[in-house]
């Protein structure tokens, strides 16, 4: 993530004035250019939600927290993004580190299993989840394994769409942690370790996670955003997360609907900010 | 370095690495098709400080390994002190590390580098403080505790790694090229630090270089390793005297080749006889001659023609060649280099001592 990663400072720039113009003049209208692209559908969105018969309102803003549905739907959201961060981060790193260290070779296979998610389109995936979960004929439904497939679909903390967020968000935790991983030397920082004593997990949390630190916010980021825009699945497999709430708030509240879409960018804005403060490397 | 070993409490900085014997017994180790180590049998003395040399891929760098537990060898065992530490996970053996890339770790400051280990065994946060700048001091960086890797340079974080290294009081130091990325000069002077820290504290240290002139001036002995087999361990004169291979006579040094011809125990070179240092050999053989050996005279008479002088101080290295065209390689007297410049005919004798032959050219010398 380029947020996360400080720009090189172009201190040179002085030494050549009568070139300089140029090169900032196309920056002013690349920069202006993505403004436009990413600030006028923003700004319409938000001009939808204040115009009124009368003029100028804030009232959808002031419904969203009363809105029927709000806050369950937010929280859960918020629950399956946490819960989502932590199994795919304790599959991924000790995963990663492991072909790293012990079957380098195997490193390939890895990759395109973890990229795989992102050749397979959600609905393929969410048709293949909602057959398996169908499955439950009469005799099974005393066993555990019938139990265990009821319990994954509790609507009060759907744990199927937790594994099923793990799967989708791998590609992009790989990636992240991949480039967190090149970065640092890890055999010699792992068998360094090793080599004053530290047992496995003393070099995993006291060595490994500290070095990687902004690799895994972005890790973690990465999956926060995708957790809290997903639909397909969310939505297929009839559970409620924010993102079906929205939708379904618009077929009644179209104005508020527009505002908690709004909202919920400022909510991944804040995020991205208080991640990247805290991957930031000392200085 | 001036620090001495007693750290700043007064207390001698490490009392209990009185150093071990190690040994090394009948390790083989292959990585695929590449035999690393092919039936190594070696052992460092307590308090001894031993060379690995070798060219690379000679599997000086997986017995260092198979010593710190990071390598484990197909066959044979590693013994400290006797005792058979193979199976032992590396953490849990009696050996600190030196790595030969900058290993400390990049968010910790240096203090805390050097108490990792200390905070692994759980000692109390005030004493593996003190005892970490105890340490910085005993290698010559007191005033960096609180800087981070990044802020150091190659030669300071080597210093912090070694200082890192002995935190454990280990009974055992393995080097591993630790001075390799460093410039020159930085080298020079931390060799020489190593080298006065290993005797003062007393520990058995295994230091892996390529360099012969870094295994040369530091250790006690050094052990030559050439396709994961010991060819010669000896002290350093030994080994540059009385190599017991032509692999080592090339290896360590520079060695002429002057082609001779040998009936048993004496060898005929450019008209002059000398004993074999080996046993009996005849026909057409190298005859391996240090370039110090080389007596070049200036002659009128002389066959041979000084066609280049290198000048180093005490002594001048002369290229001269030889009547039929051949090259060798001559150290002569910083003084004489004068009277021997460039164009100067000479004639060219040995010093009557015995010398190696070997039958054919050599491969896999780099030097």
């Amino acid at each position: 993530m380029a947020a996360l990663t400080p720009a090189p400072i172009a201190g040179n720039a002085s030494s050549a004035p009568g070139r300089k113009e140029r090169p900032r003049a196309w920056r002013v209208v690349v920069l202006a250019l993505a403004a436009v692209y990413f600030l006028v559908p923003m700004a319409a969105s938000f001009w939808f939600t204040v115009d009124d018969p009368q003029g100028f309102s804030l009232d959808a803003y002031g419904q969203i927290f009363s809105a029927p549905g709000f806050a369950s739907s937010l929280l859960l959201s918020l629950a399956l993004a946490v819960a989502t961060i932590a199994v795919v981060l304790l599959l991924a790193l000790p995963a990663m580190l492991a072909v790293r260290l012990g079957a380098p070779r195997l490193r390939p296979v890895l990759e395109v299993v973890c990229t795989l998610p992102l050749v397979v389109p959600p609905i393929t995936f969410v048709a293949g989840i909602g057959t398996v979960l169908r499955f439950g004929p009469e005799y099974l439904a005393t066993t555990p394994f019938y139990q265990t497939i009821i319990a994954l679909q509790n609507p009060d903390f759907p744990v199927v769409l937790v594994l099923a967020y793990v799967v989708l968000a791998l590609p992009y935790v790989y990636r992240s942690l991949d480039a967190g991983l090149r970065a640092i030397d890890v055999r010699t920082l792992v068998e360094a370790a090793r080599n004053c004593g530290a047992s496995w997990p003393h070099v995993m949390f006291r060595v490994i996670v500290p070095n990687l630190r902004s690799a895994l916010a972005g890790a973690s980021f990465l999956t926060l955003a995708l957790v809290l825009g997903e639909f397909t699945v969310a939505r297929l497999l009839s559970f409620q997360p924010f993102p079906v709430w929205i939708v379904y708030i618009s077929g009644s509240q179209a104005q508020v609907s527009v505002a908690v879409s709004l909202f919920s960018l400022l909510l991944t804005w804040l995020v991205l900010l208080a991640v990247s403060l805290a991957g930031r490397n000392r200085s | 370095m001036t620090a001495p070993v007693t750290g700043a409490t007064g207390e001698a900085v490490t009392e209990a690495a009185a150093g071990a014997r190690v040994e090394l017994r009948g390790l083989h180790r292959r990585f695929g098709g590449t035999v690393a180590l092919d039936g190594l049998d070696l052992a460092a003395e307590p308090g001894e400080l031993l060379a690995l040399l070798g060219p690379s891929g000679c599997g000086k760098t997986t017995a260092l390994r198979c010593v710190a537990g990071f390598e484990h060898p197909d066959e044979g065992a590693v013994l400290i002190d006797g005792r058979d530490i193979t199976g032992v996970p590396a953490n849990r053996r009696d050996a600190g590390m030196v790595f030969q890339s900058y290993s400390l770790f990049p968010n910790l400051n240096a203090r805390d580098n050097v108490a990792f280990g200390l905070r692994v065994r759980k000692v109390a946060a005030a004493k593996r403080h003190a005892r970490a700048q105890e340490l910085l001091e005993l290698v010559g960086l007191p005033t960096v505790g609180e800087r981070y890797p990044h802020q150091l340079s190659g030669g300071q974080q080597q210093r912090v790694a070694i200082a890192r290294a002995l935190a454990l009081e280990p009974r055992v130091l393995l080097l591993d090229e630790p001075l390799s990325a460093l410039d020159a000069k930085v080298r020079g002077a931390l060799r020489e630090e190593i080298r006065r820290l290993q005797l003062s504290l007393g520990i058995t240290t295994i230091f892996v270089t390529h360099d012969q002139e870094e295994a040369l001036s530091v250790a006690d002995r050094v052990a030559v390793l050439r396709a994961g087999r010991l060819e010669q361990v000896a002290a350093p004169a030994t080994l540059y005297d009385r190599p017991a291979t032509p692999f080592v006579a090339e290896f360590v040094g520079t060695m002429n080749h002057v082609p001779g011809a040998a009936s048993g125990e004496r060898v005929t070179v450019l008209g002059q006889t000398l004993p074999v240092d080996g046993p009996p050999v005849h026909g057409p053989v190298d005859v391996l001659v240090r370039p110090e050996a080389v007596l070049a005279t200036p002659s009128a008479e002389g066959t041979a023609t000084v066609v280049a002088s290198s000048f180093r101080g005490s002594i001048a290295r002369l290229r001269v060649q030889l009547a039929d065209g051949a090259e060798l390689l001559a150290d002569v007297p910083g003084h004489d280099s004068v009277r021997l410049a460039p164009g100067v005919t000479v004639t060219v004798a040995f010093v009557d001592r015995p010398v190696l032959v070997s039958a054919a050219d050599l491969e896999g010398a780099d030097s």
